[in-house]
């Protein structure tokens, strides 16, 4: 082999990743490749930061608060694992400060690595040899595999419709700032109508919501909170027992044996869910109950998740398609998770169980704990944490997308209420656009042209 | 027999392509030979009679930057012009010139005469001279329908729709290059058996009018722009020595506007039986964007009339080009769907409508330097790679004339990136992506739309042109003439601070009716959106003691308005130029890549990138595949290392 080449790697940005397999493990590493690696050691670690050694120190964020201490390792360029400037945070390991911690390096400038990054560029800068070639081949294979499937559930259902519609809208604007750009002609002026105000407003506003109903949907640092309603008698406290894996609310086959809240913490592979059991969603004369059953739906209105529990018909081989429980009223159907229980009296509950699975929809037995972990990945999958990777997953990614094309529309209207040309509004729109496409797709200009061709009569 | 002359670079075809890259090759030194079918149609501009517009005239101003023809003769021939988009801004900004047909014949023709090194040659071609060499095959002359060879070690085709080209008119339709002209079908043979992808494109034209048939009075007047813009750099006033007085502009006409209406539509529909497209009588792929009448009728059923640009052939003739009703309807309902247009409505048509199907071959088989993989020394420029319109042509023309003389010269081939030029952008579209429509250039296209820009285009092209060898004496004089006094101009602002009160910050006021409350330097107060650099250039001048021409003053405003877009846009091109220097090794097998979908290898194995910057451009690409790609390049480098040495 040639002399190692000085920059191999694709780009030569600074790039950061959780190194350790996620899980509550005792020590978690967070490492960084790149020309700013040291820089951003200093910046969180502290001064001074010398070459291989072992140093204890506390983890700052940008205001100064601790997010945690551990030890810090500065490996100098070109003796390091890629080749680069690396630099270890060795840190107390649970999820949610590997992800602050990791949150910290991004804001400091790096950018999140790719599946295999690190491995890729050891081998781009010479550190490993040619028969370890295949074997980084295969990793950036397989990791970029992983990284579609966790896209592709990140983009499950309502968010993905949401960044869809908002990519809609960025379309059709584009097609009518680019058609009025490239054919003048045409009598196609949206530039001249003031309409492009008025349409990056609602993108903006629809951008804004979807980050925040996001954030909502991923709160590491507090956990999320968890709510389990539905009619009387139909499994819930048996569902948390289950969740909990002790016998912590009184399960008995009376219904409203529930009639206070029940909260209790769990730990989902990392994520920290604070559940509340509630009582039976029925109108009832006892006072008691009818207050539980308020103050069940106010903690439903306030979850992150909520699991609408009913009972499965156990009269039926199968199911057909199961009508769901009616959603009650104030609580967002988008943070449902339709929960069938009771799987274990049914005559066939194999096939039930395939047939009822959708999206947002699960049937489990409380009972013998069927189905259990199907819903426990369907947790973790609407809370955006999917192990196997690390808490920063491909739905972080989105975020971030997210943030970069809500911030180019704001230029967009900036340039608008400014009456600047039409070629830097289409400009943002032409960020904006590539933003949200890292999570919908990319569309060529090949493809927006044809866009353009297809909605207006356009030549001569 | 072997004609006794011997020549560098033979290019094929005297349309737009031809006579750039003819005059290209020979402007680099190179012995050129021209050979044409016809030397009366040289420059012929076979559809309208127009250079430029959106896109295409960025084109033209990069041909022009690097000395070539389109932009003078569009200058000398233009009898209304127009500048597009004037509010959108610079990057989109274009210059669109009608011509006069016969006038930019005359003017092409001036120029090739007045070039050295170049010779015309009127033959049809009918054959290459190709010989096997070890590791393929290599051009090394052609023979014409007389049987005469002529020698070279590369040779430029650009025979536009003239190979296998057919015309059809209605159902019924006949061989042709051109309405008049023989198609080159001995040609399309001979290349057709080489290792060629071949495919069928479709363009069509719409009938002439007889303008002495026409009723004007009922119809839009457009009137070109006062004072009447150029095209070419060398007619620009930036103050410094130009040829602006030596240019004399024909006579400005109008163009005029008329629209089609719902009997018009009627006929289409009534003759849609008739027509070769919806009969299925035309196979190749027809332009989204520039559809016949009766495409538009079918796809636009709501639109109750389509304009119609009633443009003029020339000043010395009544002939009328009416753009926008291009078809090839049969000529019953060609007259009948003429005469239902208000102001032609006892119009005359002198030429029918036609479509006409031609042979392109796909673009992806060529490299950067439009050289073909397979055939050493054979280079394709124009309408034969899949794109149309003359300025996509001549760019290609220009490109592939000097490679050409590049190549007979042993030195590397040259071809600018997509953030240096819309030549870029439309030469690695071609190769990178191939096309199914005849391609045609839209700004929307650059993604560095904002940096190719049509004042700008000396800048970006002109010092490499010189290095080149492309860009002569009287061109280098002027443009250094400008750069120098923009260069004068940008340290003149950096330099100079503006303080209230003075003198200098009174007459600025006077001008913008903005306050200046601080002490800035004057790049700073020109960056403030209010100011306009080119309203306060006459105060500057004199403050500054500097003559600021309006090239100059227009052309360092853009510059300094747009610095932080250009600025963004650096890292973004740092990347794209590390990308190009990794090189994927040609034998690839990408289906044997794991890890790579089946629809991205699929694609990789037909374009074949020289680049990781070219893959990163296939469609679909994702940043993952990428580093596969990286990795299996390395490997296969290494591993090509590793034999040499058990080798040795």
């Amino acid at each position: 082999m040639g002399a190692p080449e000085p920059h191999g790697g694709l780009d030569r940005d600074t790039i950061v990743a959780v190194a350790t397999a996620p899980g509550q493990a005792g020590v978690g590493i967070v490492r960084v490749s790149g020309p700013d690696a040291r820089a951003i050691g200093q910046r969180i670690g502290g001064l001074p930061l010398p070459a291989r050694q072992a140093l204890y120190r506390r983890f700052r964020d940008g205001s100064g608060e601790v997010i945690d201490s551990g030890v810090l390792l500065y490996f100098a360029a070109p003796r390091s694992f890629t080749g680069e400037d690396v630099v270890e945070f060795q840190g107390h390991g649970g999820p949610v400060v590997l992800a602050m911690l990791t949150e910290e390096v991004l804001r400091s400038g790096a950018r999140l690595a790719r599946p295999g990054e690190f491995t890729e560029r050891a081998f781009q800068n010479g550190k490993l040899d040619l028969a370890q070639a295949e074997a980084v081949a295969d990793l950036i294979a397989g990791a970029s595999e992983a990284a579609v499937r966790g896209a592709n559930r990140s983009l499950s259902g309502a968010f993905s419709e949401r960044v869809h519609e908002i990519d809609a809208r960025v379309v059709d604007l584009r097609v009518f700032i680019e058609a009025a750009i490239d054919f003048p002609d045409e009598e196609i002026d949206l530039l001249a109508d003031g309409q492009v105000a008025e349409r990056l407003s609602w993108i903006r506003e629809a951008l804004v919501r979807l980050r925040a109903d996001c954030a909502q949907g991923v709160k590491l640092r507090d956990g999320i909170r968890l709510a389990i309603v539905g009619a009387p008698n139909v499994g819930k406290s048996s569902l948390l027992n289950r969740l909990l894996g002790e016998a912590r609310a009184i399960v008995t086959d009376i219904p409203g044996t529930t009639r206070d809240l029940i909260h209790a913490d769990l730990d989902l592979d990392g994520l920290p869910v604070e559940i509340v059991d509630t009582a039976g969603l029925r109108v009832s004369a006892d006072a008691v109950e009818a207050e539980g059953v308020r103050r069940a739906l106010l903690q439903a209105e306030q979850a992150d998740i909520v699991l609408l529990v009913s009972a499965l018909d156990t009269n039926e081989r199968s199911v057909g398609h199961p009508s769901d429980e009616p959603v009650p009223e104030g609580i967002d159907p988008d943070r449902v998770i339709f929960v069938l229980n009771k799987l274990d009296l049914t005559a066939d509950p194999e096939s039930v169980r395939a047939e009822v699975r959708t999206e947002d929809r699960v049937a489990i037995s409380a009972t013998t704990g069927e189905g259990l972990d199907e819903l426990r990945s369907r947790i973790r999958e609407r809370a955006g944490f999917v192990p196997g990777g690390n808490l920063f997953t491909a739905r972080q990614r989105h975020l971030l997308a997210l943030d970069r094309a809500r911030s180019a529309t704001d230029q967009a209207l900036a340039l608008a209420a400014d009456s600047l040309p039409g070629e830097l509004i289409a400009e943002e729109l032409r960020a904006v656009h590539a933003a949200l496409g890292e999570i919908v797709g990319e569309m060529s200009s090949d493809a927006l042209l044809g866009e353009i061709f297809s909605r207006f009569c356009i030549g001569k | 027999m072997d004609h006794p002359d011997s020549f560098d670079v033979i290019v094929i075809g005297a349309g737009h392509a031809g006579c750039e890259a003819a005059a290209a090759a020979a402007r680099v030194g190179a012995r050129t030979l021209l050979l044409t079918q016809a030397v009366e149609t040289i420059g012929q501009m076979s559809c309208n009679p127009a250079i430029g517009g959106i896109g295409k005239s960025h084109l033209v101003r990069e041909i022009d930057a690097l000395d070539g023809l389109m932009g003078r003769a569009a200058d000398m021939a233009g009898i209304q012009l127009r500048v597009l988009n004037a509010s959108k801004g610079p990057a989109v900004r274009a210059t669109r010139a009608q011509a006069d047909r016969a006038l930019y014949r005359q003017a092409i023709r001036q120029l090739l005469d007045g070039q050295e090194n170049l010779l015309i040659f009127q033959q049809t071609v009918v054959d290459l001279v190709v010989e096997e060499t070890v590791g393929g095959r290599r051009v090394a002359g052609v023979v014409t329908q007389m049987g005469l060879t002529f020698r070279a070690a590369a040779v430029v085709l650009t025979t536009g729709t003239f190979l296998g080209g057919r015309i059809h008119v209605g159902l019924s339709n006949h061989p042709g290059g051109r309405a008049g002209d023989a198609p080159s079908n001995a040609l399309a043979e001979r290349l057709r058996a080489l290792p060629f992808r071949v495919d069928r494109l479709k363009t069509g034209t719409p009938p002439r009018i007889d303008g002495r048939t026409v009723d004007f009075s009922v119809m839009d007047v457009q009137p070109g722009d006062e004072p009447t813009p150029v095209l070419s750099f060398m007619h620009e006033n930036t103050g410094s020595a130009h040829d602006v007085g030596t240019l004399e502009r024909p006579r400005q006409v109008p163009c005029y506007i008329t629209q089609t209406n719902a009997t018009t539509h009627d006929i289409i529909r009534a003759g849609l039986d008739r027509s070769p497209l919806f009969t299925g009588v035309i196979e190749g792929t027809g332009p989204r964007y520039c559809p016949s009448i009766e495409d538009k009728v079918v796809r636009f059923q709501d639109r109750i009339q389509h304009q119609v640009f009633v443009e003029p052939e020339g000043l010395t003739t009544s002939e009328l080009y009416p753009n926008g009703i291009s078809t090839s309807l049969p000529f019953d309902v060609q007259i009948a769907l003429v005469r239902s247009i208000r102001g032609f409505e006892s119009a005359h048509i002198t030429r029918p409508g036609y479509a006409i199907e031609y042979d392109f071959f796909d673009p992806r088989d060529l490299e950067y330097s439009l050289e073909t993989k397979s055939v050493e020394g054979l280079f394709f420029a124009g309408q034969i790679n899949g794109t149309t319109g003359y300025e996509e042509a001549g760019a290609q023309g220009l490109l592939a004339g000097l490679n050409a003389a590049r190549k007979v010269a042993g030195q590397p081939s040259w071809c600018p990136r997509r953030d240096e030029a819309y030549l870029g952008v439309l030469v690695d579209d071609l190769i990178t992506l191939g096309t199914n429509e005849p391609y045609r250039m839209f700004t929307s296209r650059a993604e560095f739309r904002l940096r190719l820009r049509e004042d700008n285009a000396d800048q970006r092209l002109t010092p490499v042109g010189r290095d080149l060898g492309l860009v002569g004496a009287s061109r280098w004089r002027m443009f250094s003439g400008k750069r120098a006094a923009l260069e004068a101009l940008h340290a003149a602002l950096e330099r100079v601070n503006l303080n209230p009160g003075t003198t200098l910050a009174l007459s600025l006021e006077g001008v913008t009716g903005e306050q200046i409350t601080r002490e800035s330097p004057l790049g700073a107060y020109i960056r403030r959106p209010g100011v306009s650099l080119t309203s306060i250039a006459p105060v500057l001048s004199a403050a500054l003691g500097v003559d600021l021409p309006e090239g100059v003053t227009t052309q360092a405003e853009i510059e300094i308005k747009y610095e932080g877009y250009i600025r963004r846009q650096d890292e973004e091109i740092a990347k794209i130029r590390r990308h190009e220097s990794i090189e994927l090794p040609r034998g690839l097998a990408y289906d044997k890549v794991s890890g790579l979908s089946r629809e991205l290898a699929e694609k990789l194995n037909a374009t074949r990138p020289a680049t990781l910057a070219r893959a990163s451009r296939i469609p679909g690409m994702t940043p993952a595949a990428l580093s596969l790609l990286l990795v299996h390049a390395k490997k296969m480098r290494a591993s090509a290392v590793i034999l040499e040495q058990t080798a040795d």
